[in-house]
């Protein structure tokens, strides 16, 4: 047992187990919210992307505006783009979530929009040939044969958002960037490696999951490309 | 909006673009920033890139480069870099860290587009007499080329957006317009610094953009599929 003055917090070391056992709620929150606002924040955009890539596919004039100003709201950094939405949400947590949004935005619709495009003619005709109309064949054939395609993009936005959240720490916002950013101020560093490994790790384990669930949804991938 | 007219007459107070904390100082540190870590990434990366492209080798290392750069937070690596034994030593954190962030792009799309050079026209070029060095700069360098400048335009605005977070590490940089808003709770200020770092993204994606355009067209990017 290491007495006060004589541990590894005092002495300021980088790996720290004292401070994993002393700060677990700390950390604990700090995780949790890093999931709820990356969660938050890739679900919206999700939700806003599949419309747009919808839309440019089903009508040709719509995919250059919608590429366009997508991929320009992917070029502004950041911080930049937390701060100019700043007078719209104040200091708070959408603000996060909406930069967020904006910027997983490009990925999707570029994922989605490819995977459509990819879609064969000839499917097309067939599932039109055998009486499908408009709307079955887009969420019959057409999604289905996009997912590969989407999830893809779905696993670079997921990734770029839980690295991207830390910065959300100038709002206060920030999940384990919080944490780094106080450890920074405090020359605290234990805190500021763990709360980095952790980012890393949860990037992974999001990595991971999404990977397996798109082994799941799509069953006719597997076997073809190892 | 009212903060909108407030973060344009801070933009034209000829006061906030002198000095130190002026926006001309800031900004020729940005770009001091970028260009210094740009060449340096591709001293590093490219060379690199172009002898395993050519030799066909660490295809793996290459592409999960870049799916690793995606998945570490910039700002934790300053942070860590920060409190590290380089912390003193002013500039070098930043620049180690920006290096960091620019070597994956580059190093991938270089690495990708000299693999995606026709065998046979490699076979073409070793069945003409060739040497290995030869066959690198003369046939695959620049068919590559394309791909190659890709890389280099991700990595430029990349490295504008890195240098951004840095002011969140007391780096230098446009950044710190936008950080000094924060403790100055100047929301003008903090939109106006945005506002800044937004038009040079733009502007760095648009030059390059141009270059490409007006340069020979063997550097443009062909469509693919042949």
């Amino acid at each position: 047992m290491t007495g006060p003055p004589d541990d590894c917090l005092v002495r300021n070391e980088w790996i720290c187990g004292d401070y994993l056992s002393t700060r677990r709620e700390i950390l604990g929150d700090a995780v949790v919210q890093h999931l709820e606002l990356t969660g938050a924040s890739v679900a919206l955009a999700l939700l806003l992307a599949l419309p747009l890539a919808i839309a440019a596919r089903r009508w040709r004039w719509a995919a250059g505006p919608v590429l366009g100003i997508t991929t320009l709201l992917y070029t502004i950094p950041a911080l930049a783009m937390f701060s100019l939405l700043l007078p719209v949400y104040g200091l708070s947590a959408a603000l996060v979530v909406a930069g967020l949004v904006l910027y997983s935005l490009t990925l999707l619709v570029r994922n989605l929009l490819a995977g459509l495009r990819a879609v064969p003619q000839e499917t097309r005709q067939a599932a039109r040939g055998l009486g499908y109309g408009p709307i079955r064949l887009l969420l019959a054939v057409e999604l289905p044969l996009a997912l590969p395609a989407a999830m893809a993009g779905l696993r670079i936005a997921t990734v770029s958002a839980v690295s991207l959240v830390t910065i959300g720490a100038i709002v206060g916002h920030g999940g384990l960037g919080n944490l780094i950013y106080s450890g920074m101020n405090t020359y605290f560093k234990a805190q500021v490696l763990t709360a980095s490994v952790l980012c890393v790790v949860i990037a992974v384990a999001a990595d991971l999951l999404l990977l397996g669930a798109q082994r799941l949804l799509t069953p006719w991938t597997r076997g073809r490309a190892a | 909006m009212s903060v909108l007219a407030d973060a344009w007459s801070w933009l034209t107070t000829a006061a906030n673009w002198s000095g130190e904390n002026g926006v001309r100082h800031r900004l020729g540190e940005h770009l001091f920033l970028t260009v210094v870590c740009l060449a340096l990434s591709c001293l590093i990366a490219l060379p690199v890139a172009l002898v395993l492209g050519h030799l066909g080798k660490g295809g793996a290392l290459a592409v999960n480069l870049a799916n690793a750069g995606r998945a570490v937070p910039t700002f934790a690596v300053l942070v860590l870099l920060l409190l590290s034994p380089l912390g003193p030593y002013g500039q070098w954190p930043t620049i180690i860290a920006l290096v960091l962030f620019a070597v994956p792009p580059l190093l991938t799309n270089a690495y990708v587009g000299m693999r995606g050079v026709d065998a046979d026209v490699v076979r073409a070029a070793r069945g003409m007499g060739m040497t290995g060095r030869q066959t690198l700069t003369l046939v695959e360098l620049p068919l590559a080329l394309p791909m190659i400048l890709t890389g280099v335009r991700i990595a430029a605005v990349q490295l504008v957006a890195t240098a951004t977070v840095a002011a969140l590490a007391g780096g230098g940089g446009l950044g710190r317009i936008i950080t000094a808003g924060f403790n100055l709770a100047s929301t003008p200020q903090v939109v106006a610094g945005a506002f800044l770092v937004a038009v040079l993204a733009l502007l760095v994606e648009a030059v390059f953009e141009g270059a490409l355009r007006v340069g020979p067209a063997r550097a443009r990017a062909r469509r693919s599929g042949g």
